[in-house]
């Protein structure tokens, strides 16, 4: 089962993904001073540490596969390829955002890209992702719906009932548990007798899989097996992600929860300093090209920034606007 | 033209919507083979078959989850929730997820789908299995709601909310199932955000919906054999709502009272109460009058529940209070 379903990846893919994930790690680092500056109105509950299972996991899915994510989604749609700047325009409350600056942190969507949104609720975009996966099974092309979610939304009833339902139907759904020790402010052991999310899968029939959610090749291969495995017709997996939460729950919370030096040890696992490495190390790849691409990802949200901070602010009026497709000569609006 | 029943007039749009659009599909508990719990979709998994009829295990949340992230991709659901006592179970996905994906994605994304549910008393049915709780969905921005009365009605607003591009909450009460009406035999789909005058009268308007229409029909003759003459107004669509109707019906009585099967206490009543008190205060002769339950759950013995629920006798005394009260005051 450890064989990777297409083999060895090429030099290019490798750094494709570091690029991805440093894009991530830099893209909510400047977010959080953004936020400082006062930029940014709203929430912001960063992924900062968790990029691998991002990365890993999107660079296993095809263009017509959609995604389902949680409040903690930035990593997700950067690594399904969206546009910095309409990100950064999007927290920048301005209508160059992704949605006009209706959604914000919590709630940014892509159609194009089939990210179907980011989510308020924890466990809130499960039962999205079973529905995705039944229009995609109903299509008949091919297509997998993947729904991230924590440990703390395995704990929801709607994890339980939408795992059942898509095994029972063998929807091609794939479900990408990121397990980062924490739900919200409280730490999984505290929350759940069950230690590792993935023995829950064996209730719904279906694989349940570990992967090290900081190897960016081990979660990208644990997922294209499910990702084959759905595609095949044979139903969902639980694909659970071992990582960490450098940061905390939100922007802001200050961690007086976590045991001393629990981080400190995850940072020695931290994926934006071990796969560098390995790709010098193990792949060969040179020096330079690690530190262009640093270089290439400053500019690149440097422009982002910029792009969103030239962006205009929504007029008043459009806060009566997307209530309905149709407001039916806006009576449906008093 | 020929009478059927109301339960009849939901399946007839059910099977022409489907018939005509195969991204129509129903979700729901025992929908299949079994035909659902009130024989609503008796034969459609026959006629169209398991990609278009999926029978759920019982799990609301999950279900209403389903139809909204297919509905996303191009489906037009149709859910079946047995009561809308279990609604409870899926509010997230209706409320914080159906109700606002078209808003937060600033237009991007949309959730056309349906999502039926069953209301009011059968009988002795007690507290998890009577209430009427339209009124909660009416507070959600993003959906619409819709009640009807009759088996034509029934019918036309279906088919207009299975079209409809945004989330319908579509309410059935079932002590209305096995009542006869007319339907004609092309039924075109509804506009939802028209009510409707059933009878026309000159004293004071009985603004009403599902049941509480037909007993405000019933109190109306009574009334009539006093000398009153009440006009009584089917609400129909409770999002959006027909204001310009309402203010013709009372430019023609000036006085008000609601009727419905739901608890009087911020029930949908007191909605309409206050838009004609902000917006047509000049037309009204008299105060705003509500009729419907008291606020209590629903109890199982039938003498507590007739005192409880909203009755004929209820309307007809109401009625006389509110046009003797003008009266008095003129």
């Amino acid at each position: 089962m450890t064989t990777a379903v297409d083999g060895r990846l090429d030099q290019e893919t490798l750094v494709g993904l570091f690029e991805r994930m440093l894009l991530i790690r830099r893209f909510e680092e400047r977010a959080s001073e953004y936020r400082l500056a006062g930029h940014i109105p709203g929430f912001l509950h960063p992924c900062i540490g968790q990029e691998a299972a991002a990365v890993g996991t999107c660079a296993a899915l095809g263009p017509d596969d959609v995604i389902l994510s949680t409040h903690r989604g930035h990593g997700h749609m950067l690594a399904r390829g969206a546009d910095p700047g309409r990100m950064y325009a999007e927290l920048y409350a301005r209508v160059e955002g992704y949605n006009r600056s209706k959604g914000g942190s919590l709630h940014m969507i892509d159609t194009d890209l089939g990210f179907l949104g980011a989510n308020g609720i924890v466990g809130g975009g499960i039962p999205i992702a079973g529905g995705a996966a039944l229009q995609q099974k109903r299509r008949g092309q091919g297509g997998v719906a993947v729904s991230f979610f924590g440990d703390g939304a395995a704990n929801q009833g709607a994890f339980h009932e939408v795992l059942n339902l898509c095994s029972l139907w063998k929807l091609p759904a794939i479900f990408v548990c990121e397990n980062n020790l924490y739900g919200e402010f409280t730490a999984q052991s505290e929350q759940s007798p069950v230690a590792d999310v993935a023995d829950r899968a064996a209730a719904y029939a279906m694989p349940g899989v570990i992967a090290d959610g900081n190897d960016v090749l081990d979660v990208r291969e644990k997922v294209a097996q499910a990702v084959a495995r759905a595609r095949a017709g044979e139903g969902p997996t639980l694909v659970e992600c071992k990582t960490y939460r450098h940061r905390g729950h939100y922007e802001g919370d200050m961690c007086a929860y976590r045991p001393e030096g629990e981080l400190e040890q995850w940072l020695e696992r931290d994926p934006l300093v071990t796969f560098p490495a390995r790709l010098v190390s193990e792949f060969g790849v040179p020096e330079e090209e690690i530190e262009a691409v640093r270089a290439q990802v400053e500019q690149r949200l440097d422009e982002a920034a910029e792009f969103a901070a030239a962006g205009t602010f929504a007029d008043p009026a459009e806060t009566f606007e997307h209530v309905y497709v149709d407001s039916i000569e806006g009576k449906a609006l008093r | 033209m020929k009478p059927i029943r109301f339960a009849q007039a939901i399946t007839q749009a059910l099977d022409e919507e489907m018939a005509r659009d195969e991204q129509v599909i129903l979700l729901g508990e025992d929908i299949g083979k079994p035909g659902g719990s009130f024989g609503i979709t008796k034969g459609l998994l026959d006629k169209y078959g398991e990609s278009r009829v999926y029978d759920t295990p019982i799990s609301e949340e999950a279900i209403v989850g389903a139809a909204l992230g297919a509905s996303m991709m191009g489906a037009r659901p149709v859910v079946e929730i047995m009561f809308n006592d279990f609604a409870a179970l899926a509010m997230d996905q209706i409320v914080n997820q159906a109700a606002k994906i078209h808003y937060m994605s600033g237009g991007r994304l949309s959730a056309p789908l349906v999502i039926r549910m069953l209301c009011g008393t059968n009988g002795s049915t007690a507290g998890q299995h009577s209430q009427s709780l339209e009124a909660w969905f009416t507070h959600v921005p993003g959906l619409k709601v819709v009640a009807p009365s009759t088996p034509a009605d029934a019918k036309a607003f279906l088919k207009a909310a299975i079209r409809d591009p945004d989330p319908v909450m579509f309410f059935e009460q079932r002590m209305l199932y096995n009542t006869k009406g007319e339907v004609p035999d092309e039924v075109e789909p509804a506009r939802l955000a028209e009510g409707k005058v059933v009878r026309e009268g000159s004293d004071l308007t009985i603004a009403a919906y599902m049941k509480g229409v037909h007993q405000a029909l019933e109190a109306a003759e009574i009334l009539e054999r006093d000398g009153i003459s009440a006009e009584v107004w089917d609400v129909r669509s409770l999002v959006p709502f027909d204001r310009d109707g309402l203010r013709a019906s009372l430019e023609r009585t000036g006085r008000l009272m609601t009727v419905h099967e739901a608890v009087v206490r911020s029930g949908f009543g007191a909605e309409i109460a206050a838009i004609a008190a902000e917006e047509m205060f000049d037309l009204l002769k008299a105060p705003v009058r509500r009729v419907g339950a008291h606020p209590t759950p629903h109890p199982y013995a039938p003498q507590l529940e007739s005192t409880m629920l909203p009755s004929v006798e209820r309307i007809v005394e109401t009625a006389r209070e509110l046009v003797g009260a003008t009266e008095k005051v003129a």
